[in-house]
């Protein structure tokens, strides 16, 4: 059987199909490769040859995503309040001239006055003072319970999920555990023990009961990561297990947990509202939207004013901070849309 | 002998039982010299050679016997820590599918480069500079501009390239490539396998080329393994095999390839599917199958008759090979 001495692509020669040389466009059958490659390169060059021109910056899976949160107005919106917020609860002082714990008793609940926009509350405090300053509390809390439980949840996490085994199974069920504590009900149980004033012991719980869910979706995430071929191919090359895990696995496993954590900031924050409203959250002195909307709720009808501006800050907060986790979530993971 | 696999054997533990992937491969290449390991999907060619090289999942799969000698010594006896050393720097492997073998987030030149830190704890300036020579040495256009690229920017010709030379970067003794062109077009693969032939001469080493593609084998192996459920059914010199087949498996292989001046005509399949690795067939694997097959096919396991002894040795797990040969 002389045949099968013939190969099946024999009459082919190499250096056809592809270009190799740099000459230019090699065949059809090029043009189909090289579609992949973007546009703005195909545009620009047909003089100069195939390949990119020199200034050209290459699009990593995160410059790709920042071009694409630049147009977006979502983000724009977002992170132009977001940056507010942030400048206002580090220096308060430049738009309230006020002094939040400053109150006249005299002038409790009157309604605007000029200087005074939103009037004063039942203690005859400033409320447009007081909301301003009470964003330092909100963010404070948000962010630092982020912070926290992302740490905590995608260290624990992806370590589960990149070793799996009895460890794995353990801090599952662990976590399983921390997801049936009902949130207000444990806040209630834990906070109303402490006795400190500072934004601590919020943090503290918010991370504790916060780290599963983030513990989880890191898990998945790096288990997904770790069945790619590049993982194997790396171990194949003689990658250790830190390397593997550091430069293989956590930048394709980091996405989904970023954008999770960006929107459960803002959840964080109505927490802290929530756990303040009930009295075991913040504590006075310091200044909470949620503390002064819980004083503010049994005045509803004489003075609605007291509890709409705090509780109208912390709703556009919450927003601004959901709406960037959304238009996070668009750029990092287009299949989402 | 540079790499000599000797009576490996290879289970995964699934639901419904064991399953027997590799059931006693033996095979060898030298210096130089390129294997192709030929056999449809499930026949155990990639599982064995992810037992050579150390990156089988364990669990699910467990090594149940047998040696792989490297360089003399057997890598199953060695520390995790010392095969973890040889992998990349003295064996490498090419995967199938270089899209997905490369790491979408970082760069092809970090990706290169990354072989000379992990084994030569080169600075990372220096390895990229390391890239862009191999990205030379692999013949992709505009290496210099091109090593910051990430790996969705090139074609696939020129991805495989870029894992051909990842395999390379540290001159290895021994190459697995796993179906290294099949993810690509006809007038490619040529091209890719040009290449690796090309560069295995310069550098002398052994190959073991897994496909099933018998077209890419013909003209860069220098013998061929066939396997089929977990066996080796036949080993033979290239040429000899395409002359005179001695299994009635690779004669089935042979005849299955489409050929120009039957056109027209129904393309010739090997009838059925091959078999349930949880539970192969008594006898000969292959004997539900084989247009040959006799009683004595069904009941008695064919050990490895020797077809012939000199120049090159060759091998054939049939019965009948006598027939197969000559008929």
């Amino acid at each position: 059987m002389p045949e099968h001495n013939e190969p099946a692509y024999d009459p082919l020669q190499p250096g056809e199909g592809e270009a190799i040389a740099p000459t230019g466009q090699g065949g059809p059958m090029d043009l189909a490769l090289d579609e992949a490659e973007s546009l703005e390169k195909t545009l620009g060059d047909d003089s100069t040859g195939p390949g990119p021109g020199p200034q050209e910056k290459p699009r990593s899976l995160w410059s790709d995503a920042w071009h694409q949160l630049r147009r977006n107005p979502v983000f724009i919106i977002s992170s132009l309040m977001i940056l507010f917020l942030v400048i206002i609860s580090i220096w308060p002082q430049l738009i309230a001239s006020g002094d939040p714990l400053q109150c006249d008793l005299s002038k409790s609940q009157q309604g605007s006055s000029p200087g005074h926009p939103f009037g004063y509350d039942t203690q005859g405090c400033d409320v447009y003072t007081r909301t301003v300053y009470g964003a330092r509390a909100s963010i404070t809390v948000g962010v630092c319970a982020t912070l926290g439980a992302a740490f905590l949840g995608s260290l624990l996490g992806g370590l589960a999920g990149f070793f799996g085994g009895w460890g794995d199974a353990l801090l599952s069920r662990v976590a399983d555990i921390f997801f049936g504590i009902p949130v207000v009900l444990g806040g209630l149980v834990f906070l109303s023990v402490v006795t400190s004033t500072t934004v601590w012991p919020v943090v503290g719980f918010i991370v504790l009961l916060g780290w599963p869910q983030i513990a989880r979706i890191g898990r998945g995430s790096v288990i997904t990561a770790k069945q790619n071929d590049y993982v194997q191919a790396a171990r194949a090359l003689g990658a250790g297990n830190s390397r593997m895990m550091l430069r293989h696995v956590a930048p394709n496993a980091i996405a989904p947990v970023i954008v999770v954590a960006t929107i459960a900031l803002g959840t964080y924050i109505a927490l802290e509202a929530t756990l303040s409203f009930l009295g075991v959250g913040l504590r006075p002195p310091t200044v909470s939207w949620g503390i002064d909307i819980s004083n503010a709720a049994s005045q509803i009808r004489n003075a609605p004013h007291m509890l709409l501006w705090p509780a109208g800050a912390l709703s556009l907060t919450v927003l601004a901070f959901i709406m960037l986790g959304d238009a996070v979530r668009d750029a990092l993971d287009p299949k989402l849309r | 002998m540079l790499l000599e696999v000797r009576d490996l054997h290879v289970e995964f533990k699934t639901r419904d039982g064991v399953a027997r992937a590799v059931n006693g491969v033996n095979y060898s290449v030298a210096e130089g010299e390129t294997l192709a390991v030929l056999g449809e999907s499930g026949s155990g060619k990639s599982v064995t050679a992810q037992a050579v090289m150390g990156i089988l999942d364990m669990p699910p799969g467990r090594i149940a016997g047998g040696e792989i000698l490297f360089k003399g010594k057997d890598l199953l006896r060695m520390k995790e820590e010392e095969r973890r050393r040889i992998r990349g720097a003295e064996m490498a492997m090419i995967f199938q599918d270089a899209l997905s073998s490369l790491n979408p987030v970082l760069s092809v030149g970090a990706q290169l480069g990354e072989m000379y830190e992990v084994h030569r704890g080169m600075s990372r300036k220096d390895a990229k500079g390391k890239a862009v020579e191999l990205m030379d040495r692999v013949k992709i256009p505009a290496a210099k501009e091109r090593v910051g690229d990430y790996p969705h920017q090139f074609s696939g010709g020129m991805r495989q390239r870029i894992m051909i030379a990842m395999a390379l970067a540290l001159e290895p003794s021994l190459i697995i490539a796993d179906e290294p062109t099949t993810a690509l077009d006809v007038t490619v693969q040529a091209q890719v396998m040009d290449l690796l032939a090309e560069l295995q001469r310069e550098l002398n080493m052994g190959l073991i080329l897994i496909t099933h593609d018998l077209g890419v084998v013909a003209d860069v192996a220098d013998k061929i393994a066939v396997m089929y459920a977990g066996r080796i059914v036949e080993a033979a010199p290239v040429h000899e095999i395409y002359k005179a087949p001695a299994h009635p498996y690779t004669r089935g292989l042979l005849d299955s390839i489409p050929r120009l001046d039957q056109k027209g005509q129904e393309l010739y399949a090997i009838k059925g599917l091959p078999p349930n690795l949880l539970a192969i067939p008594p006898g000969c694997a292959f004997n539900p199958r084989c247009p040959m097959a006799q009683a004595v096919c069904r009941t008695d396991v064919p050990p490895l008759y020797r077809v012939t002894e000199s120049p090159v040795e060759r091998t054939s797990a049939c019965h009948f090979w006598k027939e197969c040969l000559h008929g």
